[in-house]
């Protein structure tokens, strides 16, 4: 086994993250020819065909790209930060409390006001949950903390969810409900896409700027400490990073699990296995994979199109079923 | 060259005082080892002196500076810190995990440099764990782990190393050869400070000791004068046979004293 960074890891993942976009440009319902594609890219082309790639499957891919990378990088910082494997982004309760903003808004019709009344309520209830951790997790350096006021958001947040699926006044209003919370990235405007790149550029940007701590909590709080590393900045760091750009991917995309649970896994052996090591590759890995996903779900014949966070939901159980089996040396 | 001193410094943990009112000061080129029972707030005693744990009253300085008005990365420059019996979190290289080490010197974005990367091969060897520069760090035994971690806190470069219980988990020629090693550093300048449970090697090695007990220093001075029948029965209840050979003393624990 290999404990270097594979050299080709990064140019690969990139090339994958590429094949993924165009991929998801070029497949879907309506098959579109190459040379009707070719005519829009070339500022020409037919009307179909330009509704179709411009307004349909391009704001579709960026989000796709987005909102992957902020699921793999974040499940990989989290993961190096509580030096817990099985963390991933909902851990702090960010994606809950995105999700029960996104529900208040389906419950009590907001969105048929303004289908974009949606995302920000999302985000709003993200950042009210920053604030709420703050005052539970205090200023201690535990990590242990952190988790337990992360849980109790996150209880809280899926509390509500619950109540409002339980007062909903009549089956169809829960099933909007139910069917948001499953996560999709169908019908998403470009609108969508400028709400979800700022807020996951500056949740990446503090999350990547953490890898160094990450490193050092190799050894432990007091080791890492004792290098130099400043705990509270790091956990701040951590802290507004994955609240801020996961909720603000979960407010475009529904709650998408096991994304960010399942890339660091995958790019891990390919690095040294410093968590600093898979913070870009995870990156890249989600946006991939969230992409190739949503294609999946466009292309697999259902009667209703697969929700992505179905499909997501899937695709983790082989993985973890492949390390379960190399824990118990079955393979 | 690096001075730590503490003045009257008391630590609580929770409802416990785990120092009280220990002053002390620590000095370039000495080899210091601190000593004494199990929960006498020795480690704590050197949490306390890195910043690590918030006194409740006295202060700790390192050369001038008071510790509160250092930021971590200046301490980690410094002081090198061994902790206990460290976990490893994640399967590293370990070539990778000793030049962590180096971290306190890199700017934010930078690399290691050719000359971190000397300093890295310059620790491992002087470990003696250069030949395991390729392997994973958590699957090697534990005493190969220990001087590992110890090759971790040469790496930093520091003027001053804190080593608590480095010993532990090592057969007895490498007990020696870290002896060794840490009598070197301070005979080339530094400050080294560690915490050690074998009386023997405390007394072979160190230059001066410091004998904690319930808290408190109860004695400070070469190891002659610290190791006596009388201190060995009052703080360890021990009865000891101490003969003297050259310039340091040789002691056999020969029983418990009962009260």
């Amino acid at each position: 086994m290999s404990a270097r960074r594979h050299p080709l890891l990064i140019p690969i993942l990139i090339a994958l993250t590429l094949l993924a976009a165009l991929g998801s440009l070029t497949l879907g319902a309506v098959p579109l020819s190459p040379a009707r594609i070719f005519a829009v890219v070339t500022g020409g082309g037919d009307e179909v065909a330009r509704a179709i790639l411009i307004d349909l499957r391009l704001p579709r891919m960026l989000l796709g790209l987005v909102v992957g990378a902020m699921l793999g990088l974040s499940g990989a910082a989290l993961q190096g930060y509580l030096r817990n494997p099985l963390a991933e982004p909902s851990v702090l309760g960010a994606s809950n409390a995105a999700a029960l903003g996104a529900v208040c808004a389906l419950y009590f019709g907001l969105s048929h006001i303004h289908p974009l009344i949606l995302p920000v309520l999302a985000i709003a209830t993200s950042f009210a949950a920053i604030g709420a951790l703050f005052l539970l997790a205090g200023p201690s350096e535990s990590p242990l903390t952190l988790i337990l006021a992360g849980i109790a958001v996150a209880t809280l947040a899926g509390a509500g969810i619950a109540l409002s699926l339980n007062l909903s006044p009549n089956p169809f209003a829960a099933m909007e409900i139910m069917s948001w919370l499953m996560g999709s990235l169908e019908n998403r405007s470009y609108a969508h896409v400028w709400m979800a790149l700022p807020c996951v550029a500056i949740g990446a940007a503090l999350l990547i700027a953490d890898g160094r701590s990450l490193d050092a909590l190799t050894l432990g709080e007091e080791g890492a400490q004792a290098l130099g590393v400043d705990l509270r900045t790091a956990r701040l760091r951590m802290m507004l990073g994955v609240a801020i750009g996961v909720g603000g991917a979960v407010a475009v995309s529904g709650a998408i699990g096991f994304v960010g649970l399942i890339v660091p896994h995958l790019v891990r052996p390919l690095t040294d296995r410093s968590p600093s090591a898979i913070l870009i590759p995870s990156l890249l890995g989600g946006a991939a994979l969230l992409t190739l996903a949503d294609i999946g779900v466009r292309l697999i014949p259902t009667s209703n199109e697969l929700k992505l966070g179905v499909l997501t939901a899937l695709l983790g159980v082989p993985v973890f079923l492949v390390h379960l089996m190399r824990e118990r040396r079955l393979w | 060259m690096v001075t730590i001193r503490s003045r009257d410094l008391v630590v609580r943990l929770g409802r416990h005082v785990a120092i009280s009112s220990v002053s002390t000061l620590l000095e370039p080129g000495q080899l210091v080892g601190i000593i004494g029972p199990n929960g006498a707030g020795k480690s704590t005693l050197i949490r306390a002196l890195l910043g690590l744990v918030r006194p409740e009253s006295g202060d700790v300085w390192i050369d001038d500076s008071a510790i509160g008005g250092l930021s971590r990365k200046d301490i980690a420059r410094r002081v090198a810190y061994l902790p206990q019996g460290q976990t490893l979190h994640w399967p590293l290289l370990v070539e990778r995990l000793v030049a962590l080490g180096r971290m306190p010197h890199l700017g934010p974005l930078s690399r290691l440099s050719e000359q971190d990367e000397a300093i890295v091969d310059a620790a491992l060897s002087r470990a003696d764990v250069l030949h395991l520069k390729g392997r994973i760090a958590t699957e090697l035994s534990g005493g190969e782990r220990a001087r590992v971690l110890l090759a971790r806190a040469l790496a930093v470069g520091a003027p001053a190393l804190i080593a608590d219980e480095p010993l532990a988990a090592l057969d007895p020629g490498h007990q020696i050869d870290v002896m060794d090693l840490l009598k070197a550093e301070a005979r080339a300048g530094s400050l080294v400070v560690t915490v050690l449970h074998d009386l023997g090697m405390a007394a072979r090695y160190c230059d001066r000791l410091l004998l904690m007990d319930k808290g408190r220093l109860v004695a400070d001075g070469k190891p002659m004068e610290v190791l006596t029948e009388q201190s060995l029965a009052e703080v360890y209840g021990i009865s000891a046979c101490i003969e003297v050979d050259g310039d340091w003393p040789l002691i056999l624990p020969t029983g418990r004293i009962k009260n």
